[in-house]
């Protein structure tokens, strides 16, 4: 790994619950996590950025003992893996990318075979059983088919039995895509209410607003490696300036000449110039309410950062 | 760090968690599984047995509704085994993913593989008690209470055709892929290994070729205990029903892992 800046490699933490120490994974000739170190903090939310691709998913299945790693390593909870897969297993709960609930069960039997699988009995977690469709809001759902679910309920269901053995760590691959934002926001809130519970949570995702909202502190990574890591206000504010212009429509070169000697950076992508500043009012001045443009200023966020550190060409 | 595919299976107790979990599922859809199970016996032994049977007569020394019975216990637990260990395993593995659902517990695939290899060949106990049970019915059981020592015999039976069932989920792209293996492994089995007529009747070359088929191993146990004769070879017949099982079951335990892990 050659990185950017020296403060990207952690500092040894005495309470972290998960470290990760130069991991590194080929399949075939794709490096696809390269040299990746990182901790994580107990009772924290701590986030993994990135396109498709960039090794995010297979991180998350490292530390869960479901992925090998070529070298490196990896402890969970105090537990080197993948020696003690098996432990650390027990103690932590998978939310994967894609819901893997039993169809031939109803709601609640969902729950109870889960638990089973943590050999744990029925009448020992039949309370929480009925706390965690509470928690899911699927209480007048606990007798329904899982087919019967729309997807929303899927997730929250899929969310929940990832709870059954009461985790020390949650670990959530894209939790909410997909979902229409009324799901969105009460995951975003029963995530939180976890945490808060000092469970702590390790994510990935593709909204920035996600990540901004719930990541303490978060890492981008592409191409199996890790570019930058931080919390998301100091993430913004090592890579991005403080505001964007943003100018949608048909943009003259002679603009966006005059544009570059006004701001710190300008990148025309598509039909749209985006003019990235701390000094947001001369250029607002100078546009004024130009015909057949629309104009937009903004505070910069963590999506310029990603854009930034990651590009801006396609990942298929 | 790497695991190997090869590393001797370490299943535990746990895994009586995944049998468990397709006993409950088979229990809601009872009403169509005896269907199944009681349906197609039923058909065989009056068909077959007593239509046929008019015109066969007896076969060495049985009538041939009591030899065909006998048979038809182990072929039927074979068949219904492998359609367990391939078309339903693959359902969860596969399309339902519910083998990755159970990965992120503690139970490692070892387990869910012993979980599925004991539950298929209790589908195929499930299927032998019910044609026992008719072929009782029909008067074709001369064994008595003697003929349930065949009921272990059907289960060991089971565990030695899970395995391969599996092998060949853990390689199958698709549903399709399975359409190989009954032609050219259950079908002649099926039609070679004793059901139908002795194996005395092949070609003597075949008669030694079909010892390599754990079937004849099957029928060659089954068939005197339903019937009431003294069992020859007890343990050679025993020692390849427990070979098949064991192997296959580490073959399959290692293909799936080859598919599963990353």
């Amino acid at each position: 790994m050659t990185p950017v800046d020296p403060s990207i490699s952690p500092a040894p933490s005495t309470h972290a619950v998960i470290s990760a120490r130069h991991l590194c994974k080929r399949f075939g000739e794709l490096r696809a996590v390269d040299d990746v170190s990182f901790d994580i903090p107990a009772g924290r939310c701590f986030g993994f950025l990135g396109p498709n691709g960039a090794g995010k998913t297979t991180t998350l299945k490292m530390l869960m003992g479901l992925a090998d790693f070529d070298a490196g390593e990896l402890s969970v909870l105090g537990k080197a893996l993948p020696d003690q897969a098996r432990a650390i297993r027990a103690r932590v709960g998978l939310v994967p990318q894609g819901d893997n609930l039993d169809p031939d069960f109803t709601v609640r039997e969902n729950l109870f075979m889960y638990a089973r699988f943590f050999g744990l009995a029925r009448q020992r977690v039949a309370e929480r059983v009925d706390w965690l469709l509470e928690f899911a809001n699927l209480t007048h759902k606990a007798d329904a088919r899982v087919d019967q679910l729309s997807g929303g309920m899927q997730r929250r269901l899929t969310i929940v039995r990832a709870l059954v053995n009461d985790p020390e760590i949650v670990i959530l691959d894209e939790p909410t895509s997909g979902l229409d934002p009324q799901v969105r926001h009460v995951i975003w809130g029963r995530l939180a209410e976890l945490r808060e519970r000092g469970v702590t949570l390790v994510l990935t995702s593709h909204y920035m607003e996600e990540a901004e909202r719930l990541c303490d502190e978060l890492v981008v990574m592409d191409h199996g490696r890790i570019l930058d890591q931080g919390t998301p206000a100091a993430l913004i504010r090592r890579h991005v300036e403080s505001d964007v212009v943003e100018i949608r429509g048909p943009v003259s070169d002679e603009v966006v000449e005059t544009l570059s000697t006004m701001a710190l950076r300008v990148e025309r992508h598509g039909t749209a110039v985006y003019a990235y500043t701390r000094e947001p009012a001369p250029i607002l001045d100078f546009l004024g309410q130009p015909d057949g443009l629309t104009v937009i200023h903004r505070r910069a966020g963590l999506e310029d950062v990603f854009l930034h550190l990651t590009g801006r060409e396609l990942r298929e | 760090m790497k695991r190997s595919i090869w590393q001797v299976p370490r299943a535990r107790l746990a895994a009586f968690s995944v049998f468990a979990r397709n006993f409950l599922v088979w229990r809601k859809l009872l009403g169509p599984a005896i269907v199944l199970n009681f349906g197609e016996p039923v058909i065989y032994l009056l068909g077959l047995g007593i239509g046929l049977g008019a015109l066969v007569g007896d076969i060495g020394g049985l009538p041939y509704l009591v030899f065909l019975a006998s048979g038809i216990v182990a072929s039927s637990a074979m068949i219904s085994v492998s359609f367990e260990g391939m078309y339903s395993v693959y359902t969860r593995m596969v399309p339902q993913k519910t083998f990755d659902a159970i990965m992120a517990t503690p139970l490692d695939i070892d387990d869910i593989i012993l979980g599925e290899t004991v539950w298929a060949a209790f589908k195929g106990l499930l299927s032998a008690v019910s044609i026992l049970i008719v072929a009782a019915l029909l008067g074709a059981v001369p064994g008595g209470w003697m003929a349930l020592w065949a009921l272990p015999v059907v289960f060991l039976l089971g565990l030695a055709f899970a395995g391969p069932a599996i092998i060949m989920t853990a390689i199958a792209d698709n549903y399709d892929f399975f359409n190989y293996y009954f032609v050219l492994v259950v079908t002649p089995m099926f039609m070679l290994s004793g059901v139908f007529f002795p194996i005395e009747t092949l070609p003597e070359w075949m008669q030694t070729a079909v010892l390599v088929l754990p079937l004849t191993h099957a029928i060659e146990l089954i068939r005197p205990l339903i019937v009431g004769e003294p069992v020859e070879q007890l343990f050679v017949h025993l020692a390849v029903l427990a070979g098949f099982a064991v192997v296959a079951y580490y073959l399959a335990v290692a293909l799936v892992r080859r598919r599963l892990w990353d």
